[in-house]
């Protein structure tokens, strides 16, 4: 009997023991920051962005609740096969979770297929592809900050309602610069506008004025500049330079981010319009969060829409950890959790994620400050117009993703 | 037909810019026998210096083209002191990995602290506007951008190739013993060099820094058109890389209007074309 009760005993401890190991695994939790580190979207996402992780990591106050999170980062050039293949070592030999930023549209489609093929989750910040969550959506991938919709409704339609209906595209070569080039396309036609042409160039191009000659003899009233980082801050100092906007043709930088402004200047940079999700001084909350953000950066940028979309997604992700008590491994779930809660966070407020993976919330349009409206550095955008979250994302019974027609 | 024209000038203004900094590399691989891969890293600091002259010390666009050549060249001459000069002799490979590997730990250390997408310089207020020439609106900058390059790439093939400055130089690179039994300190002649061609390169980036961006990778973009125009031209040859950079430029302007997708393929395409019929550049001479 005693010796039963013992093996009983015995038995009932070992079961607990690996109950409780079991547990302690579930809680661990490892995030990949997938950005380009070095090239020409490093200042809009890269070191920034992994600043951000761990910022939403500390956050998160889940490390004091027993878990535990590690951050790695990698540099994917602007290579979707070497994104690719950081991804496959990230799920298959470090035993990555979540991948989070991935700007570059072409880096970021062909990670959104690793990551469905090893079920794990991918929160995409940086890229613009609204392919992301039309044909090539996945239940593994959220789709964040901004997407190529909401910039040509938000500038595309603004710009060909006051007036700029011909236009000329100088689009980058690559799965991002055309999904814009097709959405604004749609956006400025649907407003009446016409498209006289435009020109595709290489991504990283150092000399724009080829192209910008070709769009200056079109005669176009908006020249439509679908490239991002230092192609579009190029393209905007050398279209000044060539007399094009004093020429009475209008710049659409279709993507700009805070710190192409920062690095244009304000003289180059004034009067130009673009939509973005996110800019630090549009509250408090959004004040506190730069400044901190600031103050940690090594360069002392203050954080790009990109890195708002990596902190506050993964603030949603660890709310939807802690909803499911742990087991982070299975991306799917994951997301599906993420999806059922609402979105409430510091950035970008409240919203939600709709069944293709699009998190939907305001959009703003704004226009760059003179350099006499500007009261600092940092202090770069007016707010035109607020775009409603309805309306600022693609509606869902015109997506055409997959997974809507189960 | 107008559009043309104006396709070819931009061409020519690029051009200006790949043949200053090709014929650094051209002084710098005839003379010292040095693959120097940190070449666009150099071009990218004088960019930088000139900025810092402007935004730390308020020196303006006019005197940073004279200091920051001065000041990047000095740099170059250290380099060649303490670490180039120990490669001579050895094979190229050694030179092109100690240059390549310096170029990216220069750039390395701007981007950590400017980040990538760079600071602004704007254009001296002397060359500020254009002017409309019929088929197209040139800005008075690049105007004097091609003519200034002009003057400088023609002194320094003067410089080597007529001058007795230039004569002894030559000598040295062919015969360094002989050469230094006549009482020529051949070792500071080549230091000097380095620092000439190093310069060459900074000043090719305060140039530039007035129409792009002042970007640590500014170089990185540049550096492999530029070998593949030295290639071109013939490695080592003064005047063909002077002329293949700007016809390099033009050829590049031309299909950058014809077929702009191949605009940074085509310089390589051409480099293969050439080094199938003459393996030694067009006016490399075979040895």
């Amino acid at each position: 009997m005693k010796n039963k009760i013992s093996a009983l005993l015995l038995g009932t401890a070992l079961a607990l023991c690996a109950g409780n190991m079991a547990f302690a695994q579930d809680k661990t939790v490892k995030i990949g920051a997938l950005s380009d580190q070095s090239g020409l979207y490093a200042d809009l996402g890269g070191p920034g962005s992994t600043l951000a992780a761990q910022m939403a990591v500390e956050d998160s106050g889940l490390t004091a609740k027993g878990w535990k999170i590690d951050i790695v980062s990698g540099d994917h050039l602007n290579k979707p096969d070497v994104g690719v293949n950081i991804a496959r070592q990230w799920f298959d030999v470090d035993k990555v979770d979540v991948i989070v930023d991935v700007p570059n549209s072409g880096v970021a489609l062909a990670v959104n297929n690793v990551v469905k093929e090893k079920n794990g989750v991918f929160l995409d910040s940086g890229a613009g592809t609204s392919d992301l969550t039309n044909a090539q959506c996945s239940p593994n991938t959220i789709h964040w900050t901004y997407d190529t919709y909401t910039l040509a409704h938000g500038t595309g339609s603004a710009l060909t309602k006051a007036g700029g209906d011909s236009w000329f595209f100088l689009t980058a070569d690559y799965a991002f610069g055309a999904a814009l080039e097709r959405d604004t396309r749609a956006a400025v036609e649907a407003g009446g506008g016409k498209i006289l042409g435009g020109v595709k160039h290489p991504l990283g191009t150092s000399d724009f004025s080829s192209f910008l000659l070709q769009a200056q003899a079109s005669k176009a009233k908006v020249i439509g500049l679908a490239n991002a980082g230092a192609d579009t801050t190029t393209s905007i100092k050398q279209a000044a330079e060539f007399g094009i906007t004093s020429g009475g043709q209008k710049l659409a930088a279709l993507l700009l981010f805070i710190t192409d402004v920062h690095s244009l200047g304000l003289n180059t940079a004034q009067g130009l319009n673009f939509t973005e999700t996110f800019y630090w001084d549009l509250n408090d909350q959004d004040r506190a969060f730069a400044k901190r953000f600031q103050e940690r950066m090594k360069n002392h940028s203050m954080p790009t829409m990109v890195h708002a979309g990596v902190y506050s997604s993964l603030l949603h992700y660890f709310k939807a950890l802690e909803a499911l008590g742990g087991n982070p491994h299975d991306g799917i779930k994951v997301v599906a959790k993420m999806k059922e809660l609402p979105t409430d966070d510091p950035l970008f407020g409240k919203g939600s994620i709709e069944p293709n993976g699009r998190t939907i919330h305001p959009a703003y349009l704004f226009e760059v400050k003179k350099p006499s409206e500007s009261k600092g550095p940092w202090d770069y955008y007016k707010l035109i117009a607020t775009i409603p979250a309805d309306e600022a994302f693609t509606p869902l019974d015109k997506s055409s993703c997959p997974l809507l027609k189960k | 037909m107008q559009a043309l024209y104006a396709q070819l000038l931009v061409g020519l203004i690029n051009g200006s810019f790949y043949a200053l900094l090709s014929l650094g590399l051209a002084v710098i691989f005839g003379m010292l026998n040095i693959i120097n891969f940190a070449h666009g890293a150099l071009y990218m600091m004088g960019a930088f210096c000139a900025y810092f002259l402007l935004n730390l010390l308020n020196i303006g666009y006019w005197p940073a083209l004279i200091l920051a050549p001065i000041a990047v060249g000095i740099f170059g001459m250290i380099l060649e002191r303490t670490m180039l000069q120990w490669l001579s002799g050895l094979d190229h490979l050694y030179g092109l990995l100690l240059t390549f590997g310096m170029a990216l730990i220069i750039q390395g250390v701007f981007q950590n602290y400017f980040g990538s997408s760079g600071l602004p310089y704007s254009i001296p207020d002397a060359l500020k506007g254009g002017m409309n020439l019929g088929f197209m609106y040139l800005p008075i900058y690049r105007g004097w951008v091609v003519i200034f390059s002009l003057v400088v790439c023609l002194a320094t093939w003067y410089l080597i190739e007529r001058t007795r400055l230039g004569a002894n130089l030559r000598a040295a690179t062919e015969n360094p013993t002989l050469v230094r039994a006549f009482g020529i300190n051949v070792p500071r002649m080549i230091t000097l060099t380095y620092g000439l061609g190093v310069g060459l390169a900074a000043l090719a980036g305060v140039l530039s820094a007035p129409i792009n961006q002042v970007r640590p990778l500014m170089g990185a973009d540049l550096i492999i058109v530029v070998f593949a125009v030295v290639v071109i031209g013939g490695m080592g040859s003064i005047m063909g890389s002077i002329v293949t950079g700007f016809a390099l430029g033009v050829i590049e302007g031309l299909t950058k209007y014809f077929y702009p997708e191949a605009s940074n393929t085509v310089v390589f395409v051409l480099m293969v074309l050439v080094l199938l019929v003459k393996p030694s550049g067009l006016t490399g001479r075979a040895n």
